[in-house]
């Protein structure tokens, strides 16, 4: 198999960002959290690299700690989506009848809700914060991976090693785990990687709306909001963790697409 | 006939789901913390009061009764008051959806032209300079933060070049496009890549059918097939998609709405969950999922009518 430049870049990328995460405090050259109203709304310079915001703290520092809750926020919000879709998908998927038609006609309902309107409005009724975000996204989140999930299920229930699996005597639980489950793990981590970049957006969305990780966080979110009254004389506390969410989601983004075509699956 | 009964069963089928979004927004209303009525009354309200309306919205019932008394309420059309304005909640809706939806409509507007014209380039030049474009397009279209797009967009044309305003709705006709145009622009970066990408997919697949090889060899010109055949054909797989980019949209309205301050659907709705007024959240939920519904609804007629292939 040929590694694409694409797919490399993307793979150079997200190590690069879990790196900077990793040793944040080194490469950070102020406190981020520092406020000095000596150097308020200074523009990149030797001695701020990105500028400084509204009171004074250094847009490059937080924007690097901001890395640290980009990845928490995407990495740990799309665990259970995963699971529980996966889950749903298969079980529905491989044994058919009334769970089946359970399962998809949940998945039905949730279909007409713009995803990122029905998160909020979860939200809205949990609160606040980036717990409530992980349970709305588990809450509906699952969606996407069941119908895949399912969609392989019922072309490897018919395979003919699971069927050989299934004559030599094994149960169902350890033909899913064990043969049905593997097979269907390729298109599953493509999703995956398009939605660890989708959770970190809608996260820092919420964030930039007030709904996420509060303030004073150096989250890209809520930094771009702080930014906002400020984008036409101070462009760049907006644009800096701007830039850093599109070069993350791009990381992933990429990843997603190469492996896609590497294994030759249709999105 | 054929037509007649299509319809008929497809409208059979929205019906279960039109219950099921139904019920996720009344479990959302019902899984909020703290008593609405006591927000909507205040503290001074006298206990008959609040007995009145807690009796019209069924609130001592069980929940199961509270459920029937809800659909009944949205039958006709009554789903809530707003507890920050003090006035029905459908009002406000009346007052907040055409601008949204104007906002939808414009963006797709919009977004045809360069859908249609990337997607034929690049089909017709298979795995050339066009298919590493259009590859990179949906990998930025996926990452880029629609808020911080539009910020950037602000920044650009309305600030520093003055050619666009950069909050509001404006309030005549070309106000409303001139005021819609950045926001319409921020979405759109949203969708034309998964636009485009569909449409080229099945144009490909058209261009190698053997009716495309017919027409050539009974001497059309390739232009000829291209435009009377294989076009047209194309077009429903991407029609099909609209319903997903309807969605898209409304979501993506939310947010652009709040940054050019655009009064719709999406800014009321966030306004509301700021301000605590559940009832628009719920009612506002509601009417999204509706909307992406009904277009739905719409796309599969439309498709049984262009296409008598199409089938349920």
């Amino acid at each position: 198999m040929k590694l694409s430049p694409m797919f490399v870049t993307g793979v150079a990328l997200v190590v690069l960002w879990c790196v900077i995460a990793l040793v944040a405090p080194k490469l950070a050259t102020h406190d981020p959290y520092a406020i000095d109203f000596a150097a308020i709304l200074q523009p990149p310079g030797a001695e701020h690299w990105f500028g400084t915001d509204n009171v004074g703290r250094d847009t490059y520092s937080r924007v690097i700690f901001g890395a640290r809750l980009a990845l928490y926020i995407g990495l740990l919000g799309v665990i259970a989506p995963m699971l529980i879709g996966m889950t749903v998908g298969l079980v529905a998927g491989y044994f058919g009848g009334w769970i089946d038609v359970v399962a998809m006609r949940l998945v039905d309902i949730t279909v007409p809700f713009p995803f990122f309107v029905l998160v909020l409005s979860i939200v809205a009724v949990l609160g606040p914060g980036i717990e409530n975000y992980f349970i709305a996204l588990a809450l509906v989140g699952w969606v996407g991976y069941a119908r895949l999930a399912r969609a392989e299920a019922l072309v490897l229930r018919r395979a003919e090693f699971v069927l050989a699996a299934r004559t030599m005597g094994f149960s169902s639980g350890y033909i899913l785990l064990r043969h049905v489950l593997p097979n269907s793990l390729s298109s599953i981590v493509v999703y995956l990687m398009t939605d660890v970049t989708l959770v970190i957006l809608f996260g820092a969305a919420l964030g930039f709306l007030g709904m996420g990780v509060s303030p004073p966080a150096a989250e890209w979110g809520v930094m771009i909001a702080e930014g906002q009254t400020y984008i036409s004389s101070a462009w760049w506390i907006s644009f800096f963790p701007g830039l850093a969410m599109v070069l993350i989601g791009v990381g992933f983004a990429l990843i997603g697409d190469g492996l896609a075509r590497m294994l030759r699956i249709e999105r | 006939m054929k037509t007649f009964r299509f319809i008929a069963l497809r409208l059979a089928q929205a019906i279960p789901v039109l219950l099921g979004v139904s019920l996720i927004t009344f479990v959302l209303m019902a899984a909020t913390p703290g008593d609405p009525i006591r927000l909507l009354v205040g503290d001074r309200a006298s206990p008959e009061t609040i007995a009145m309306i807690r009796d019209r919205y069924g609130l001592d019932d069980p929940i199961l009764f509270q459920y029937f008394t809800y659909l009944k309420n949205l039958m006709v059309g009554d789903i809530g008051v707003s507890l920050r304005y003090r006035v029905p909640v459908s009002q406000l809706i009346a007052q907040h959806y055409p601008v949204t939806l104007f906002l939808v409509l414009y963006t797709i507007v919009l977004t045809l032209p360069p859908v249609i014209v990337l997607a034929v380039w690049s089909a017709k030049r298979q795995n050339g300079m066009a298919d590493q474009i259009i590859r990179m397009m949906g990998v930025l279209g996926l990452a880029v933060p629609v808020f911080w797009l539009a910020l950037i967009l602000t920044r650009l044309f309305g600030v520093k070049l003055g050619w666009f305003p950069v909050s509001g709705f404006g309030d005549t006709m070309p106000g409303h496009l001139l005021h819609l145009f950045l926001p319409a622009l921020s979405t759109m970066i949203w969708v034309v890549p998964i636009l485009v990408r569909t449409l080229r997919s099945a144009l490909l697949i058209e261009m190698n059918r053997d009716y495309a090889l017919t027409g050539m060899s009974k001497g059309l010109g390739a232009r000829q097939v291209f435009r009377t055949h294989v076009f047209p054909n194309s077009i429903l797989p991407t029609l099909n998609l609209f319903a997903v980019i309807v969605a898209y949209l409304l979501g993506g309205s939310v947010i652009v709405e709040t940054v050019y301050a655009v009064p719709g659907m999406g800014k009321l709705m966030i306004d509301s969950i700021l301000a605590r007024d559940y009832f628009v959240v719920q009612g506002a939920t509601l009417v999204f999922a509706l909307t992406t519904l009904l277009v739905m609804l719409a796309v599969d007629l439309l498709s049984a009518l262009i296409d008598p292939r199409v089938t349920l």
